[in-house]
């Protein structure tokens, strides 16, 4: 009856990730903390065994998580299910894919199972997202079939500082991208390290082909906000919301900025009383730099 | 004319840009005053919990249904489909607006590996067919006698229309095909209430 359906097309994989923009996507390790972050109007929930911040202050080798550990948030909430591999391993995003995650983040935040190459995310029906500290990263990672970016920051630290620097970092490329001559772009490309056909398509876009997300150190509805109106399409928020000590409240509260972050009064209403944000760290006194994994 | 785009979440930069391409002018619509002289309303595709869940806190909800049900026309695609819909099936405590006499199911074509493109038949577009995009898509899996339908897929119900409120469980916004969103701009023209 009727035509062929496509599956895992680049329209429908880079498509979907449009859908979540101008929302809140949120780390959550149990079915229930799914459910409060569903509640709380997240466009999309990221399943994990432990929060950034543990798997900080734990150590060891930080993997994919246990599929049942997936599965069971799978089945608690309605809204998109993400999950995390290491940056190189295929069959991590295999795995992830055959249990029908809605979305697979090629993440620096676990321990990278290759330290020369990213996954060739053109060969997966699921969509990929990656982390990106500058223009030329972002569009590697594209060229790979990535169907979304995200800033890496630095994750688990509380601290927006790290994000704020690699969205600033990405906006003023495209800046200055869109304002180069045309014969510069070649030898633009290959000093960015990255290929020139999508150089020349940000230039003509004036952004980047595919959304464009904020993460890695966001802990309260003003970072939210900071990070949207740096130019962010959305926020990725991981230990802010469950190393907080209102969960609930944070999480509605930084929805509600995400939404609001151009109206000031707005903002300061969503502000108060969201409890405690978690605890920070200075950048300079971290023994591991998560953004230095990958290229 | 001039044709809001409910600007709360989703792909609204989309739906913006495929009207300014039709040479209208689109606005965003984030409160209740940026309702008020409207001729006609997109709600885009996003997270329906999140559509709603935030059109609760802005006070959206009752101007939006009055405005609706005095003639203002509405175009829905996907989430935008469920906010306006009668009721879901498999999720029968969420709140929808209730203006088009469609049940729908959330989530019925599967996860996002399962998402689509399909070429449809729809007659009112003429005889080329469409390249739909069906992202996480709702099914329509229940219409009413004063529901007209105006394309299928698989023999379901993917695109309907009752009065001044058209809905799709597809996207248009995200091809270049631009003939939906032109014959959503005929309706908003035709005229008086419903």
């Amino acid at each position: 009856m009727g035509s062929r359906e496509i599956k895992g097309t680049w329209v429908v994989k880079k498509g979907f990730a449009e859908m979540l923009k101008n929302g809140v996507i949120m780390d959550v390790t149990t079915a229930e903390q799914a459910k409060i972050a569903e509640e709380a109007g997240a466009v999309a929930v990221m399943a994990l065994e432990r929060v950034p911040a543990d798997i900080r202050k734990q150590g060891g080798v930080a993997r994919m998580a246990s599929i049942s550990k997936i599965k069971e948030i799978m089945e608690a909430v309605s809204i998109p299910v993400m999950a995390k591999c290491r940056i190189g391993h295929i069959a991590e995003a295999r795995i992830l894919e055959a249990i029908g995650v809605d979305f697979i983040d090629e993440s620096e935040v676990l321990t990278p199972a290759d330290e020369k190459y990213h996954i060739n995310k053109h060969e997966f029906k699921v969509p990929f997202v990656c982390g990106a500290r500058d223009l030329g990263e972002a569009l590697r990672r594209i060229a790979e079939g990535a169907a979304m970016i995200r800033t890496k920051g630095e994750a688990g630290t509380g601290n927006v500082v790290e994000a704020v620097r690699h969205m600033r970092q990405v906006m003023d490329e495209i800046r200055r991208l869109k304002n180069m001559p045309d014969e510069e772009l070649v030898t633009y490309a290959k000093d960015i390290g990255a290929p020139v056909e999508i150089v020349r398509m940000v230039k003509e876009l004036g952004r980047l082909p595919v959304v464009n997300f904020a993460a890695g150190g966001i802990a309260t509805p003003a970072d939210a906000a900071l990070m949207m109106i740096l130019g962010a399409d959305g926020v990725f928020v991981g230990s802010g919301i469950f190393k907080s000590k209102n969960p609930p409240k944070m999480a509605r509260a930084i929805v509600q900025a995400v939404l609001h972050y151009d109206d000031p009064d707005m903002l300061a209403r969503i502000s108060e009383d969201i409890g405690e944000p978690m605890s920070g760290k200075d950048i300079r006194e971290l023994e591991v730099k998560m953004q230095e994994r990958g290229w | 004319m001039k044709i809001g785009v409910l600007g709360i979440q989703g792909d609204i930069r989309e739906h913006v840009m495929m009207l300014n391409n039709l040479g209208v002018n689109a606005v965003v619509v984030k409160t209740p005053k940026d309702l008020e002289d409207l001729d006609g309303l997109v709600i885009p595709g996003g997270e329906s919990t999140t559509i709603w869940n935030l059109m609760e806190k802005k006070d959206l909800i009752e101007p939006l249904r009055r405005k609706i049900e005095k003639g203002l026309a509405v175009y829905g695609t996907c989430a935008g489909m469920i906010v306006l819909s009668k009721g879901i099936e498999n999720y029968p405590n969420q709140k929808t607006l209730g203006v088009i006499d469609i049940t729908v199911r959330r989530n019925a074509y599967g996860r996002q590996v399962d998402s689509f493109e399909v070429d449809l038949e729809i007659p009112v577009l003429g005889e080329r067919s469409f390249r739909a995009v069906f992202i996480r898509a709702p099914m329509i899996v229940k219409v009413g006698k004063d529901v007209e339908v105006l394309a299928r897929h698989g023999g379901t119900p993917v695109m309907v229309k009752q009065g001044k409120i058209l809905v799709s469980s597809f996207h248009p916004e995200l091809t270049e095909d631009t003939r939906i969103h032109e014959y959503f701009l005929k309706i908003v023209e035709s005229g008086e209430r419903i």
